[in-house]
């Protein structure tokens, strides 16, 4: 990947352009002055403009993910805002939020501010989400208004479920006050125990202990009953479970609740099988689940109930994952293979069209978060991606920009990739 | 020859290898039973007991067998709390990899280490207990033994008392058995029957007087107390009045059933003394036979020479 101070004015000549906010798809150009949409659609000229040549390739929104882990400030040895920043350029991605566990969480306005100030000369536009509870702890709300002030989207513990519901309560009640939605990492701790992947056959077959879905399903329920009751807006992350959804979309059908839901490209692309090889680039929280629960996945994109892609993108180091099973912490990292995976799944495999899969990667996040969704309209801050759709090929270690490694696509042969990522005045080229 | 460098476990090994296993270990038996019971089959070869578990028994089983066929045997103990300190795995594994040793035999307290170690090893792998995985050279010496005493495993009815989500015992057994053509019940409280077991291709029964009826021989497995100490049975007495193998339940059977047990008992737990020390017991032919499987497994897959 070569990554570029974008010329005074650039036309992206030749592309095919899908505008996820008016869902159109046509043929054309763009033209981008001072990193900035001029022009969309047929352009000559200007004299003395770059021209990149889109031809073949799908331009549209740059990608917006609602869920990394960018480790800093605390674990700089597994992922900055700077590598982190790299791994999301290569995966087509202009904008992310990070997620408050780190160490110090980011739990405080203080603390937002560090991330803020320190993405705003990154090319990327790094969002923070602040901590829900002090700490991190589970037991007393954070100082979420303070928080917002300095740039926080949203509050979460993730990592740690908020066990305590009425703390939970508590959370969405005063987030609703300030207008924020809240994302519950839901997995009842007890429930889960010692699972270290899903219960189920695989499991018994393998003997490592089992974390049953209705962990993840009882307290999304918990979440769903309680945002109702307060009327708060909420978020659930990494949807892993056919129970969840099938609770997301109740609630969607039969409640006014302001509700949305992610699901990862993991969750889409592997199932519990795939971990006969005690993979421990595999081990993720939530498991990866049955292929029951991968078909209940892709129908709830399908219908809606499930609104958008997320990477959960988390980073660990090689040391920490040459472990055994039961040693080696739960994450793997996501945004370089993120593209290629789900078009394979939702597009090749299960039947779903590039325009609906690009909107789940751009508009529908963008929409959640409340972010400026209509990228191409005139003086719009250019970010854009352009994409070869159609590319087969085989995610390596040289995709991988993020600073760590544990990623379980390694080898997996992927469709489409970025080819071009344009965002704050650059351009990311990748090969 | 086996077709597998390795014995990780007995999942999807192949049937005719547990076999040829078995049957060499027959030949081993009759090497214990002369006056010199050392054969010079595996002389220069050297072997590493890695112990991350405490298993004075497996170890000195596998260290006899490695002993009577002359083979160099060096044991090295380690508790995974040291690892946990930051000594990692795969270093201890290179380590020992870097003394130019043949073969690992190594207990883990986790499921997929042995495997693991595979990756960072030339040397071949046995797998004596991989955490609530499996233990394939108990199996096949519980198999070795039913052979013993039935003639044949294929079409033998066995049922797998106690505890068996935890057990490596047990998904051993499973998987070696059901290769082989035996039928299997597994018999224990709800709580420790690992969920969609049946899938493996066994018969869940909670009621331990129907399996006895219907068994030609049981293995009982040892119950731990910590599991207790979880919510995951009741009480001793609860456990011993449902799942034990006492004397009156026997009585009351009017049939001979073989028992069989790996070993640690908890004597009056799981298996009344009196029950464990008479004739229907196989235990201590279990203990010999253990000694030639692995003989038998060492022997095989090291190339060794009769
Ligand atoms: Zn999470």
């Amino acid at each position: 990947m070569k990554i570029r101070t974008q010329a005074k004015q650039i036309v992206l000549k030749g592309g095919t352009i899908f505008d996820p906010f008016r869902r159109t798809l046509e043929t054309g150009d763009v033209f981008i002055q001072e990193g900035k949409i001029k022009a969309v659609g047929k352009i000559t000229g200007p004299e003395g403009a770059e021209i990149i040549d889109c031809t073949g390739l799908i331009v549209t929104h740059g990608f917006c993910d609602l869920h990394v882990h960018f480790r800093e400030p605390g674990r700089e040895d597994k992922e900055t805002l700077k590598t982190g920043t790299n791994a999301a350029l290569a995966g087509g991605f202009t904008r992310v939020c990070v997620m408050p566990n780190t160490d110090p969480p980011m739990d405080s306005p203080e603390a937002i501010r560090f991330v803020v100030e320190k993405a705003a000369e990154l090319p990327v536009h790094i969002h923070p989400i602040g901590a829900m509870t002090k700490g991190q702890r589970g037991n007393e709300i954070s100082e979420m208004g303070a928080m917002k002030s300095e740039g926080a989207v949203a509050f979460s513990d993730d990592g740690f479920p908020v066990a305590n519901g009425q703390v939970m309560r508590l959370a969405l009640e005063y987030s609703r006050m300030i207008g924020m939605p809240v994302i519950n990492h839901a997995e009842d701790p007890l429930i889960r125990n010692e699972g270290v992947m899903n219960e189920g056959i695989v499991s018994t077959r393998l003997g490592l202990p089992g974390n049953p879905d209705v962990a993840e399903s009882v307290m999304v329920l918990r979440d769903l009953e309680l945002a109702q009751m307060t009327n708060a807006r909420i978020h659930v992350p990494h949807v892993s479970t056919a129970r969840a959804v099938d609770h997301i979309r109740r609630f969607k059908n039969n409640t006014q609740l302001a509700l949305t839901a992610e699901v990862t490209p993991h969750h889409l692309y592997f199932i519990d099988e795939a971990l006969m090889t005690f993979n421990t680039n595999l081990k993720v929280a939530p498991p990866i689940r049955s292929e029951k629960d991968r078909v209940a996945l892709i129908e709830g994109l399908k219908d809606g109930t499930i609104d958008c892609i997320a990477t959960d993108h988390a980073p660990h180091t090689i040391e920490e994952k040459e472990a055994t099973f039961d040693l080696a912490p739960f994450g793997l990292i996501g945004l370089e293979s993120c593209f290629g995976a789900v078009n394979k799944i939702l597009g090749r495999q299960s039947g779903l069209s590039l325009e609906t899969i690009l909107t789940l990667l751009t508009l529908q996040p963008r929409k959640i978060m409340g972010f400026e969704v209509d990228l191409f309209a005139e003086n719009c801050e250019a970010e854009l991606v352009a994409l070869a759709a159609d590319e087969e090929w085989v995610f390596g270690e040289n995709d991988i920009f993020s600073r760590s490694r544990n990623t379980p696509f390694l080898g997996e042969t992927l469709i489409g990739k970025p080819r071009y990522t344009i965002t704050k005045g650059i351009v990311a080229e990748s090969g | 020859m086996l077709q597998q460098k390795h014995l990780l476990g007995l999942e999807d090994y192949p049937a005719e290898d547990i076999q040829t296993i078995i049957d060499t270990a027959f030949e081993f038996r009759a090497v214990l039973e002369r006056p010199i019971k050392k054969v010079p089959s595996l002389q220069g070869k050297t072997v590493v007991n890695l112990f991350f578990e405490n298993s004075t028994r497996t170890r000195i089983s596998f260290e006899l067998a490695q002993k009577r066929l002359s083979a160099d045997t060096v044991n090295f103990s380690a508790s995974s709390s040291s690892l946990k300190k930051g000594e990692s795995f795969k270093d201890t594994a290179q380590n020992i990899e870097a003394m130019k040793i043949d073969a690992i035999v190594m207990r883990h307290p986790t499921p997929g280490s042995p495997l693991q170690l595979t990756k960072y090893v030339d040397a071949v792998v046995i797998n004596a207990g991989d955490g609530t995985h499996e233990h394939p050279t108990q199996a096949i010496l519980d198999m070795m033994s039913l052979q013993e005493r039935f003639g044949k495993v294929a079409g033998l009815k066995v049922g797998i008392i106690g505890d068996i989500a935890h057990s490596r015992v047990a998904r051993s057994n499973i998987f070696g058995l059901t290769s082989l053509g035996a039928e299997i019940t597994v018999c224990g409280p709800a709580t420790l029957i690992p969920p969609e077991i049946e899938r493996l291709g066994v018969t869940v029964s909670y009621d331990l007087d129907a399996v006895l009826d219907w068994a030609d021989a049981v293995n009982v497995l040892r119950i731990q107390r910590e599991r207790m100490g979880v919510g995951l049975f009741p009480s001793v007495r609860e456990y011993r009045s449902l799942f034990g193998i006492t004397v009156e339940r026997l009585e009351r059977i009017g049939k001979e059933v073989v028992i069989m047990h790996p070993g640690p008992m908890n004597r009056g737990v799981e298996i009344d003394s009196t029950v464990a020390d008479g004739d229907q017991a196989i235990i201590l032919d279990q203990v010999l036979n253990g000694v030639a499987s692995r003989m038998a497994v060492l022997f095989l897959l090291l190339g060794g020479k009769i």
